[in-house]
């Protein structure tokens, strides 16, 4: 169970990007967060795993307080969170089978990281999990020769081969085109129930968000403004969370019509 | 061009290059540093100018002398050449070597506070001297021959390589490093994971550069007594031997060429 | 683990196919092998390397402290060695950009002047500013005029090399159109070069200024003037501590050059 409460994030002496958040994640959930872009979703995406420093609050995970953690523990509790980045973030010069254990560089000694010879163990489960999300033929492949949509399963992989305890998807889907978008949603959908896995997704997309999570959690500058089941995100938390900022165009524009298509699908 | 008769009273219609510089005090002021720049400086300078008359049958002399070049003395030049050629290659594997934790350490990004300044005071430090300084330091603490070679050149390569890699090192995609960290890897597996890869081409083409460039530095790091080809140049000249000094300098021009040419073909061969 | 192994077997991982493995060792052996042929060859007195640390630090030991003494004398010897830097980069400009024109594909007036622009500047770059030093001094005695020419020589090449690569970078459709209104030969330089590779010029001079200031330093070893020679004076005479104010003042100087080198940078580009 994640716990966060109070969480504050300010950057030098400017306005706090997130102003005393509160937020329970109970265990095998996916929760979407939704705001426009500066609302803070990335900030508190990247408190929980300490990229960002919070100013004040906690985070509980599990019972481990992480705010307070240093050096070697932060190291080990970072390893028991997964992290989904909005542009994959691999090391393009290495191999996909490479990327994928580098997940386990938490674990694994300084000689078996740069050797490369990892337990057995961790290339089996690299395999399973790649064959899971249709990626182990590229095995051997350069990172950057695959496409967006393949690249982001490797994101993914990576993740879990951390055999987190929580995973952050930050705009997994944000740098990928509409299709390969919605398989990688509906991807992270079912591994998070195959692993009972709770998930937290930074979305842009509404319709996403709805279709594919169970719980919208919507922040406007730095609060939590709409805690819900996805039925119950209507135009009115829709317009509460985008309404009146600069440039939500893309996010108004394309949620109702997609809400739209969504409920075809569904009919 | 302006008519003033032929209008009336119609405005001339002038037009000239806007100057370089705009602003005629600094234009103006510019030149007039300029030339009392180079007053001062010719005036200053101590030219013999009695010795300097000398110059051109002198130049006659040297040039009468050096040609035809002589090659009789041949294992002397081979000698000279394989040891600059050992220094170089020890010298840029040390130098290569050592510059990469050099590099991380002068990287502001990855590195912490006073590490940085230490890492960036070394490599400012290393390329502040020119090799030849640097190489009459090192006859004059460790004696003659091609250890001094190599000690120098193994510095020259640090600061040089080490600088343009911990330049690479603050350019790289941050994204990556993020990623490992969120895996939970320490300080050593990031590096070797996402900082490294993201490094190597241009680690391996500076490598190419250096080795090419040290070559280069071997031939004149012997004119102060660090061994290889440089002392035996400065032998040829010392005795008057032109016509072997000469022999000298077209095989390091012609060395030069080749390893220009190699070097080159090998970087663009692993870009 | 341990159990599983037998099912596990086909489940290998390796970083590189089997060719891929064959490059890699063949390259690290040759490598080694020309390092070990390298050791093993070379004229040292391995007792020396040992002892090296030791050395290096018992010769640092006497250069403590520096020795002000003869600041005066030094900072007269480094104000020439500017003097030798800038004006033979000054006068290097006169030679190279003729040279860059002639040697630049484009604008050629015909093979035989390309080959010969790439003669001059391919002699010039291979023979190190020591080298040329070490011709001029025995041609016109030990002194800044040596100095001087030598730096000249060695930047030719530079400043030609880089200036004759511009000129071909350039854009060529201004030349076709300066061509097209009737423009002589020199007028379309004026006109359709010139300001094209004015940036590129004052970058590569300002670069060329800053690599001849370090340059001039060491020219007094061989006796073409500047700081060099008091150097090797002390360095003879084994004044060490001298030896480290002059050291200290070369530092300086290389450091104001690069703060002046940016400002110009910023200034003029």
């Amino acid at each position: 169970m994640l716990e966060i409460s109070h969480l504050i994030k300010r950057y030098g002496h400017d306005e706090p990007v997130l102003k005393g958040l509160d937020l329970r994640v109970e265990d095998n959930s996916v929760v979407a967060i939704v705001g426009a872009s500066g609302a803070g979703k990335s900030t508190m995406l990247r408190c929980i795993n300490r990229l960002v420093e919070p100013t004040s609050g906690s985070i509980n995970l599990n019972g481990m307080e992480l705010v307070a953690l240093r050096g070697g523990a932060l190291r080990r509790a970072r390893r028991k969170i997964g992290m989904v980045f909005q542009g994959f973030n691999l090391i393009d010069r290495l191999t996909v089978m490479e990327n994928v254990l580098a997940g386990r560089l938490g674990y694994v000694s300084l000689y078996q990281a740069i050797s490369r010879r990892f337990p057995q163990a961790d290339i089996e489960r690299a395999f399973t999990l790649m064959e899971r999300v249709g990626i182990a033929q590229y095995g051997n492949k350069r990172a950057d020769e695959l496409s967006g949509g393949e690249r982001q399963r490797v994101g993914v992989v990576r993740a879990l081969m951390q055999e987190p305890e929580l995973l952050l998807a930050d705009e997994p889907t944000a740098s990928l085109d509409p299709r390969t978008s919605e398989q990688i949603m509906m991807l992270l959908q079912s591994l998070a129930s195959e692993l009972s896995l709770p998930v937290l997704i930074n979305i842009h997309n509404v319709a996403q968000a709805k279709t594919y999570t169970e719980r919208i959690v919507g922040l406007r500058h730095g609060k939590m403004i709409f805690d819900g089941a996805p039925d119950d995100f209507n135009k009115d938390a829709l317009d509460a969370i985008y309404g009146g900022i600069e440039a939500p165009d893309d996010a108004i524009a394309e949620s109702p019509a997609a809400a739209q298509g969504v409920g075809h699908d569904a009919t | 061009m302006t008519r003033p008769e032929a209008g009336a009273k119609a405005a001339p219609r002038t037009w000239r290059k806007p100057p370089f510089i705009a602003n005629p005090l600094l234009r103006y002021g510019l030149l007039a540093v300029l030339v009392v720049y180079l007053v001062w400086a010719f005036g200053s300078l101590p030219f013999n100018w009695a010795r300097i008359a000398e110059g051109l049958p002198r130049a006659g002399r040297i040039f009468g002398g050096g040609f035809p070049p002589s090659f009789e003395r041949f294992d002397l030049l081979l000698t000279g050449f394989k040891e600059s050629l050992q220094i170089a290659v020890l010298a840029t594997l040390l130098g290569v070597l050592l510059s990469i934790p050099f590099a991380v350490m002068a990287a502001r990004n990855v590195a912490p506070l006073p590490v940085y300044f230490l890492g960036r005071a070394v490599i400012i430090l290393s390329r502040s001297f020119h090799p030849v300084i640097v190489a009459i330091l090192f006859v004059a603490a460790v004696g003659f021959g091609p250890l001094a070679g190599i000690l120098t050149l193994t510095l020259y390569s640090i600061g040089f390589v080490g600088k343009l890699l911990a330049e690479e090192i603050e350019e790289i995609d941050w994204g990556q490093v993020e990623a490992m960290k969120a895996t939970g890897a320490g300080y050593f597996a990031i590096l070797v994971y996402a900082v490294f890869p993201q490094i190597l081409p241009r680690q391996v083409g500076l490598s190419m550069y250096q080795l090419d460039s040290n070559l280069r530095a071997s031939a004149v790091v012997g004119i102060v007594g660090a061994g290889g080809i440089g002392g035996t140049l400065m032998n040829a000249f010392g005795r008057y031997d032109y016509a072997f000094a000469f022999a000298i300098l077209l095989v390091i021009i012609a060395v030069i060429l080749v390893s220009e040419g190699v070097s080159g073909w090998v970087r663009k061969k692993i870009w | 683990m341990v159990d599983q192994a037998g099912a596990l077997a086909d489940r290998v991982w390796k970083r590189y196919d089997r060719r891929e493995r064959l490059i890699r060792y063949a390259v690290m052996l040759v490598t080694l092998m020309v390092v070990v042929w390298a050791v093993r060859d070379i004229d040292i007195f391995w007792p020396w390397v040992w002892d090296a640390p030791n050395q290096i630090s018992s010769l640092g030991a006497r250069m403590w402290p520096p020795d002000p003494s003869r600041l005066e004398e030094i900072v007269n010897a480094m104000i020439e060695t500017v003097h030798i830097a800038t004006l033979s980069t000054m006068l290097t400009i006169f030679i190279a950009l003729p040279v860059a024109y002639i040697a630049a594909q484009n604008t050629t007036p015909n093979r035989a002047c390309l080959w010969l622009g790439r003669f001059i500047l391919v002699s010039s770059r291979s023979v190190n500013t020591i080298i040329w030093a070490l011709l001029f001094v025995a041609i016109f005695g030990p002194g800044v005029l040596a100095g001087i020419l030598a730096i000249m020589c060695r930047s030719v090449g530079f400043i030609g090399k880089l200036m004759g690569e511009a000129i071909e970078e350039i854009d060529r459709r201004p030349v076709e159109a300066m061509q097209a209104t009737g423009a002589s030969k020199l007028q379309v330089i004026a006109y359709a070069v010139v300001p094209q590779v004015m940036p590129a010029f004052f970058a590569i001079v300002i670069l060329r200024w800053d690599i001849n200031i370090r340059e001039s330093t060491v020219l007094g070893l061989v006796g073409a003037g500047g700081i060099g020679v008091i150097l090797q004076g002390s360095i003879d005479t084994f004044a060490w501590t001298t030896v480290a104010t002059i050291l200290i003042a070369i530092v300086v100087l290389v450091l104001i050059g690069e703060a002046i080198t940016s400002l110009l940078r910023r200034k003029v580009i």
